[in-house]
């Protein structure tokens, strides 16, 4: 990574710098931060398909709610019987120590990468050769299934959902939950946007595009398109998984249909987080979940009880009238910035135009 | 395996004709679909909402002491001014664009309607009581609520009449035009914009009409409507746009198979099923038409 710029440097460096001194500057909001940290990675990764490869997914909410119960069976699974569990709902007839938390913690977040991943590598041959809007809805489809199967399996809790592993009662740092989860995720985002960047400066990324931009032309030029589309779809996999083990154990309640497979709220949010900072570019998704999640936050205990209908009309007007979002927008107003080159021919001709 | 219905085949009777009467109510709300899909090529997430918002029309109704019954009159021309506003407010602005937008911007009209309905009607599972009582068969271990079949027999008459209304009067054929292509017949002298609107209300009317007859048949509640445009995608993409005895075909297929899901799997998984019957269709289909691709090798 010795290209990095200087400017780009000072940038980088100093949102890490704010990112390590958010819980201790905002020790309030530790919660909300985490959230901050997993909704920017689901739009992220979501806009490297979405936005990137042009495949718009509903279902990378599977993934995420894979993660979740996958992170927290693991967890419990490791050291007492899961049933027993389930069954007992919460009740702490099984207490893990600390070195046992956090080994299964981590074991946990192991497995909730690796396992969407290959599940999004075994059906992503069937379900990814569907084109445009099928894809769309078949994905859809997917995460509700997902949602509705999960609540009908009594191992992990069936309807009454699945209480994870709390925190170890050793630590007696009462801020040492917050902190542990928040950094976990920071972590997370790091990782996710280190390893985003790097696809944005291979030749992944164009292939990518070119899938996108019209994909029979991509395969008659030699590119497998399957196998890029598959890889493309693992990724992003691969880190809603581990933001759905973070998320599971942060809330320390999984509910088959409204915390796990959330098709309502986080599957819906990624994608409009993504579109409203511009799908198809890095930081994008990134200045859109930041800006949704503080618009979010703000808004929701003033509209109180209202806040889906908002949430319904936001997606309107955002998809109807900002389809090319924040980034889009900006680009289009400052193309210089973006690196584009404008002939002063083609300016000339658009401002005798106007 | 012990299943209780291969057990006793009076429950597969049970089953199938309950299959059979549910299907032609889904292939009512499919038609709606298979219509402003070829009009307009719009997917209407918010189709299955329009059914729930016109089951609480007919609901409303029962419990102001009328019939529920009439709501397939009323329920159809309310909604049919709730379709058109809607497309002046949001669908005449996705009408040319991406697919895509279409179904992100219909998702989100659908959450609006969820919650309004929510907020109105109350967060329970409602019935209308249509008092229509049960007809006994084979000897009484049948039994059929006449409800049932009378919703089936509404849904066949509309139906009809729709296709004769297609087929004859002058807008039935500006809209047909449309369909085949918007350019040419706006070039003609067809005001398309007149007949989307149109389209879209129609589409919400036959919504209202299956509305109706679900609160009588089945359960309200403001939460199920997504399912409910699942099913009409369904039967649409096996069925194909404007085909209409296969619309009707494949909807009692899918009622069949949802009837027989429902005693095999359990209840709790019914709504599971139906989703991943929409996936297992999807790929069928993908890997059927990947077979019809041409290359050199």
């Amino acid at each position: 990574m010795g290209n990095i710029k200087q400017k780009d440097l000072i940038l980088y460096s100093g949102l890490i710098i704010l990112g390590l001194a958010a819980p201790y500057l905002f020790s309030a909001f530790k919660v909300q931060l985490t959230y901050l940290c997993v909704l920017i990675v689901l739009a992220m990764t979501w806009n490297l398909q979405g936005g990137e490869m042009g495949y718009n997914s509903f279902g990378n909410i599977l993934f995420y709610g894979l993660g979740m119960y996958l992170t927290a069976s693991v967890q419990v699974g490791m050291f007492f019987p899961l049933a027993e569990w389930t069954e007992s709902g919460g009740e702490k007839t099984f207490v893990h120590t600390t070195a046992q938390y956090f080994q299964g913690i981590g074991v946990g977040l192991l497995v909730s990468a690796i396992v969407p991943a290959i599940v999004a590598g075994a059906i992503g041959y069937a379900i990814l050769g569907l084109r445009g809007h099928y894809f769309a809805i078949c994905t859809l489809g997917l995460g509700i299934a997902a949602g509705e199967i999960a609540g009908g399996i009594e191992i992990i809790g069936a309807g009454q959902g699945f209480t994870t592993p709390p925190f170890p009662a050793e630590i007696v740092d009462v801020e040492a939950r917050g902190k542990f989860f928040y950094f976990l995720s920071f972590a997370l985002l790091i990782g996710t946007f280190v390893f985003v960047k790097y696809i944005y400066g291979s030749r992944f990324r164009l292939i990518l595009n070119a899938i996108r931009d019209n994909e029979d032309k991509a395969e008659a030029m030699g590119i497998q398109t399957m196998k890029y589309k598959i890889v493309g779809w693992m990724v992003s996999a691969f880190f809603c998984g581990l933001a759905g083990g973070i998320m599971g154990g942060l809330i320390g309640y999984i509910d088959s249909t409204d915390v796990a497979f959330d098709g309502r709220e986080m599957g819906v949010f990624m994608v409009l987080m993504a579109i409203l900072g511009g799908k198809g570019t890095l930081w994008g998704p990134v200045i859109g979940a930041t800006l949704f999640h503080f618009f979010k936050e703000g808004l929701w205990t003033l509209i109180l009880g209202w806040q889906y209908v908002a949430l319904g009309v936001l997606i309107v007007v955002i998809v109807v009238y900002f389809p090319e979002g924040l980034m889009g927008w900006l680009r289009e107003k400052y193309p210089e910035r973006f690196g584009e080159v404008i002939d002063d021919k083609d300016r000339k001709a658009q401002v005798e135009l106007k | 395996m012990d299943f209780l219905i291969f057990k006793a085949p009076m429950l597969m009777v049970q089953a199938s004709l309950d299959g059979i009467l549910l299907g032609i109510l889904f292939a009512l709300i499919a038609y709606g679909m298979a219509l402003q899909w070829g009009v307009m090529n719009i997917i209407n997430i918010a189709q299955g909402d329009l059914v729930i918002l016109g089951g609480y029309i007919a609901y409303t109704m029962y419990l102001a002491g009328i019939h529920p019954a009439w709501g397939v009159i009323v329920s159809p021309i309310i909604m049919y001014f709730v379709g058109w506003a809607l497309y002046k407010l949001v669908i005449n602005k996705v009408v040319d664009r991406d697919l895509f937008i279409s179904i992100l911007a219909t998702f989100g009209i659908a959450i609006v309607f969820q919650q309004l309905m929510n907020f109105i009607f109350g967060a329970d599972v409602v019935v209308a009581q249509s008092e229509y009582g049960t007809t006994m068969l084979f000897d009484n271990s049948v039994t059929l609520p006449n409800s049932k079949i009378f919703s089936a027999f509404i849904s066949v008459l509309y139906a009809v009449a729709l296709v004769v209304y297609m087929k004859k009067s002058r807008l039935g054929r500006a809209i047909r035009a449309t369909a085949q292509n918007a350019r040419a017949a706006k070039i003609l002298g067809v005001d398309t914009e007149k007949v989307y609107a149109a389209t879209f209300g129609i589409n919400a009317a036959l919504c209202g009409i299956a509305g109706a007859l679900i609160s009588i048949t089945l359960t309200l509640h403001p939460y199920v409507g997504l399912p409910y445009t699942v099913r009409s995608f369904m039967i649409v993409i096996v069925a194909g746009l404007g085909n209409l005895p296969a619309v009707a075909l494949s909807g009692m297929g899918l009622g069949l198979f949802e009837e027989f899901a429902d005693y095999i799997l359990g209840t709790e998984f019914r709504i599971g099923a139906v989703f991943m019957l929409l996936v297992f269709i999807l790929v069928y289909r993908r890997f059927k038409l990947s077979k019809k691709r041409e290359y050199l090798k």
